[in-house]
């Protein structure tokens, strides 16, 4: 039922290894695709010789794409956006190629071991172009990544509220910051999978896709191949080992996989390794902020402008990304005036999607980043800056001024940021907290607390649908066009179901993310499917419910106010007339064939309800977190950190505990370890888990959880999103707790990651600009005494 | 060179079975596992012997498949994720701690965590949160941040184990 700690049902097959992740699938006579790769970032392709791979042992077929020209038209524009330039984006490049890592030819073989064996002997001639790693160099590139454009632009735009000049010009007192934060790879731990075979008696493509988005899927593929989409049908397997993002991309490997076993008339698979996830797998890249920031001697702001430049990488398909961040910096502040601004550069390195924030991580950062900077100009506790300039609860619904990446005006629907931020200072003691900070700093320690607060838009339409049923076994099925990857579905769905319906939850069964069960649906990204499908279900529910009883009611000759589900069965209240549920739905379901149902009964008991947001939700997060940096190493220690989330209404509330303590883990890696590193031209650096971190249960420390819920008025379950809440507030909270740390040392950070190195190089400058400041004054002083 | 068409033929016992297997000198355990045996409960998630989800226990030791060529495991013995259910399906106890705390999400990496954490409770069945944190450390997951599932090890370590506040 909703709000109960209900244990996952998906965990009996997990637990005992019968998960069925794709690569696990049993498809008889299944061959492998292995996949050639650039080598280099920016050269334009003279020819392909894959003689020598086709007559491999074990090859099936090599192909390129002059041998299928057929599907190897231009990619429609995902998501158009007036300011994205139209760049060009194939299956298989056909001239040039645009960053290490991309799909150049691909092998079928009889084994994974023989197809990649048959990739190294294909040999592919190159005429290597200046490449860039780095927006700074794609200013200049000689020859453009997408030439047709004349530059390396990707998207240009500005939006504004209020007079942002007039605030600058006239406030008392003005800051002028450079931000700069990198973030890494979704890495999930199953990597990108599909497999799929040509079904020849149904003319139907079936690819089993490890997709966040399988009806996205199934429309590129549909369009590509020139066939109706019911002529394709993925499913992305109930098991799905993570998401984060890169998993709503589309890659040439879905287009090709299921294309070429039509082709060869046999099962083909494919499944990314890790190096593969590093070079191609969509993934998130450098923002370079420059913001100035005008407000009054009291901290209070009146004006930000944000001028932000970002990285793309070589393709891009939509402005996601910079759209998200832009908007998030204004965050849970009130601000009179904001000019946001980005310009998104082209690089040659693999394209920049959505991981797990979404940019939002990037906003908070940087909003939070002048929240500090704010404070230390004017000696205040950040804490109470903060305090100071959130939008009080009784402001809501409350308009920011600009427009969300959803298109619809950003207008947070409910919230509570100051009560959320007190919760959080009475669970860690905060004035308890800067006094021990005090006493740790006369012991010699450099310890620090930091605060992050931070609102997320989620829930983002357009819809999300279910279909629910009653079998005619009892139970009832719950069909959802979005896909798990390690969420729990069949368990929430499961609990909303059965909570509208008046059914026990063990009765429900959830099906997710096949199209060949739901005509229509958007995907699993954005923190999204609880706010769109969560109600969809809830309405499907109590749709059924009511045909449910209006049958019953027909054939026990009883009203159906008076009826209610009990023991399986429905029965008429207070008395013991019944009729199993399993017979009612014989009844509507099956029938007798030819025979006249009874007067007043309803045919099926199955209803299909779609939801659509009038717009995206707002969710909200205060992380507080104490720190002690080592200043030998460079080592963060982390003391303690509460972290409390606003999500709305929780349905489960163990579920969601998990969702914040994993994004909680996936910032802290954002934080201070992972980090995607590429030449000044382009060639990733970083490409295996050895030179990129990513913590471990040894660096993740114990986190403590708070909650609030204000429920959203956006929809009838008052649910908002979680999946990203945990991530997005983390980089800015550990950069502010230490930067409080290192302020003994007088050291300012504007930047994110942290390595361990980074911070040793900023201590050691901090301390050698103080020595030599000391020693000025040294001789400044000899030089007074000795009258000069 | 980069084929190899020599085969070899080995036993070994695979979840207290003798299996016979036949493969190739660079055939990964991994591999032999998840394809000729078909326990695709092994998982791989690097194949470069960094995040512990393909590891089974060789001689009662965790192991990497990933690492491990099939050829060198004449004799030895294999445990996978699943041996460890109990008669008719049922879940161990640290199977069910795991569904209790909500220690796993996905479930890619899980089998490889519980792997290692059934060698140290049978080496030490009462372990402190220090010792679960250093068992696992070789594991990443990228769904849980791990609290849940330390919580789950240390619920069948004791259940009185000390938590760290
Ligand atoms: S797959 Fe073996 S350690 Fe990662
Ligand atoms: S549960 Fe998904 S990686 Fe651990």
């Amino acid at each position: 039922m909703i709000g109960q700690s209900t244990k996952r049902r998906e965990d009996l097959r997990l637990l005992r290894g019968r998960g069925q992740y794709v690569d696990d699938l049993d498809l008889p006579g299944v061959a492998s695709m292995a996949v050639v790769r650039s080598t280099q970032p920016h050269a334009r392709i003279l020819g392909i010789d894959t003689a020598e791979a086709a007559a491999a042992p074990g090859v099936v077929g090599v192909f390129t794409a002059a041998d299928l020209a057929e599907i190897n038209q231009p990619w429609p524009v995902h998501l158009s956006n007036a300011a994205l330039r139209p760049n060009e984006q194939r299956t298989l490049p056909v001239d040039k190629v645009r960053y290490v890592g991309e799909l150049v030819a691909v092998v079928v073989a009889e084994t994974r071991y023989q197809a990649e064996d048959a990739c190294e002997l294909v040999a592919v001639d190159y005429e290597p172009l200046p490449g860039s790693g780095h927006l700074s160099v794609s200013r200049d590139l000689p020859v453009p990544i997408h030439e047709d454009l004349g530059d390396n632009v990707a998207a240009h735009a500005v939006q504004t509220t209020g007079d942002v000049d007039a605030a600058l010009a006239g406030a008392p007192r003005v800051l002028r910051e450079t931000f700069s934060i990198n973030r890494g790879g979704g890495h999930s731990m199953e990597g990108r999978a599909v497999a799929a075979r040509y079904d020849r008696a149904l003319g139907q493509f079936l690819v089993w896709d490890a997709t966040q988005v399988p009806h996205q899927a199934r429309a590129l593929m549909a369009e590509l191949y020139g066939v109706p989409q019911d002529r394709v049908r993925v499913i992305a397997p109930p098991d799905v080992g993570g998401g984060f993002g890169p998993k709503a991309g589309k890659y040439p490997e879905e287009i090709l996989v299921p294309w070429l076993a039509k082709l060869l008339d046999r099962p083909v698979k494919f499944v990314e390794d890790r190096y593969e996830h590093f070079v191609s797998c969509t993934q998130e890249h450098l923002q370079l902020h420059r913001v100035e920031v005008a407000y009054d001697d009291d901290g209070m702001l009146l004006g930000l402008r944000d001028v932000f430049e970002h990285d793309t990488g070589a393709y891009a398909s939509s402005l996601i990304v910079p759209l998200i961040a832009g908007t998030t910096v204004p965050g849970p502040y009130r601000i009179p005036a904001l000019h946001i601004e980005f310009t998104s550069w082209f690089t040659n390195k693999v394209p920049s999607s959505a991981v797990r924030g979404a940019g939002r991580p990037q906003g908070v950062f940087v909003m939070e980043r002048v929240m500090d900077r704010i404070a230390d100009d004017l000696g205040l506790d950040p804490a109470e800056v903060r305090a100071r300039n959130l939008i009080p609860a009784d402001a809501f619904p409350y308009p920011v001024g600009l427009t969300f990446r959803d298109g619809s005006p950003l207008t947070y629907d409910s919230g509570n940021y100051p009560g959320l931020l007190e919760k959080g200072m009475a669970e860690i003691d905060y004035a308890g907290q800067r006094e021990r900070q005090a006493q740790r700093r006369r012991e010699g320690a450099l310890r620090g607390i930091g605060v992050s607060v931070a609102v997320e838009g989620v829930g983002l339409g357009p819809f999300e649908g279910a279909t629910v049923r009653m079998e005619s076994t009892g139970r009832v099925t719950v069909v959802l066009g979005a896909p798990p990857q390690g969420q729990g579905f069949e368990t929430t769905y499961a609990q909303i179901c059965a909570d509208a319906l008046g059914v026990d939850q063990d009765t429900v069964d959830v099906v997710t993310g096949d199209t060949g069960t739901i005509a229509y649906g958007v995907g699993t990204f954005a923190s999204r499917v609880m706010a769109t499908a969560g109600p969809a279900t809830a309405a499907g529910a109590r749709e059924v419910r009511d045909k449910l009883f209006r049958s019953v009611a027909a054939v026990l000759e009883a009203s159906p106010e008076d009826l209610e589900i009990r023991d399986g069965a429905v029965a008429v209240r207070g008395t013991d007339v019944a009729m199993p549920l399993a017979q009612a739905a014989r009844m509507s379901n099956v029938g007798a064939p030819g025979v006249t149902m009874p007067a007043g009964t309803v045919a099926g008991l199955t209803a299909t309800a779609y939801f659509n947001p009038a717009s995206a939700g707002y969710s909200s997060s205060v992380q507080i977190c104490v720190v002690e940096v080592d200043a030998e190493t460079g080592e963060v220690e982390i003391v303690d950190w509460v972290v409390g989330h606003d999500c709305g209404t929780v349905i489960n509330p163990l579920l969601v505990e998990g969702q914040v303590l994993g994004g909680v883990a996936h910032g802290l890696s954002n934080a201070l370890y992972e980090e995607s590193l590429y030449t000044d031209e382009g060639v990733p650096v970083t490409t295996s888990f050895l030179d990129y971190p990513i913590p471990s249960a040894r660096e993740l420390p114990r986190i403590r959880l708070y909650d609030q819920q204000t429920p959203s008025p956006l929809n009838p379950l008052g649910v908002k999103g979680a999946g990203e809440a945990g991530t997005l507030g983390v980089p800015a909270v550990i950069v502010s707790a230490v930067e409080d740390a290192l302020r003994p040392h007088g050291v300012r950070i504007d930047t994110c990651p942290l390595s361990p190195g980074l911070l040793g190089d900023l201590i050691s400058d901090a301390q050698t600009d103080a020595q030599n400041e000391a020693r000025t004054e040294a001789r400044t002083d000899t030089a007074a005494t000795a009258g000069i | 060179m980069t084929t190899s068409t020599t085969t070899h033929t080995i036993d070994l016992t695979v979840n207290g079975i003798p299996r016979q297997v036949t493969v190739e000198p660079r055939t990964l355990l991994a591999d032999t596992l998840r394809t000729q045996l078909r326990l695709t409960g092994t998982h791989l998630g690097c194949e470069h012997g960094v995040c512990g989800a393909c590891t089974v226990l060789v001689d009662g030791e965790p192991a990497r498949s990933c690492l491990l060529f099939t050829v060198s495991l004449v004799g030895r013995s294999v445990e996978t994720v699943e041996s460890l259910e109990e008669p008719g399906g049922r879940l161990n106890p640290l199977q069910q701690s795991f569904q209790d705390h909500h220690g796993l999400q996905c479930g890619f990496c899980t089998p490889g965590i519980l792997m290692s954490l059934t060698a140290l409770l049978r080496d030490e069945p009462h372990p402190d949160e220090g010792r679960v944190r250093d068992q696992v450390q070789g594991h990443i997951c990228r769904c849980t941040g791990y609290q849940q599932l330390v919580d789950a090890a240390l619920a069948v370590s004791d259940e009185d184990a000390e938590v760290a506040p």
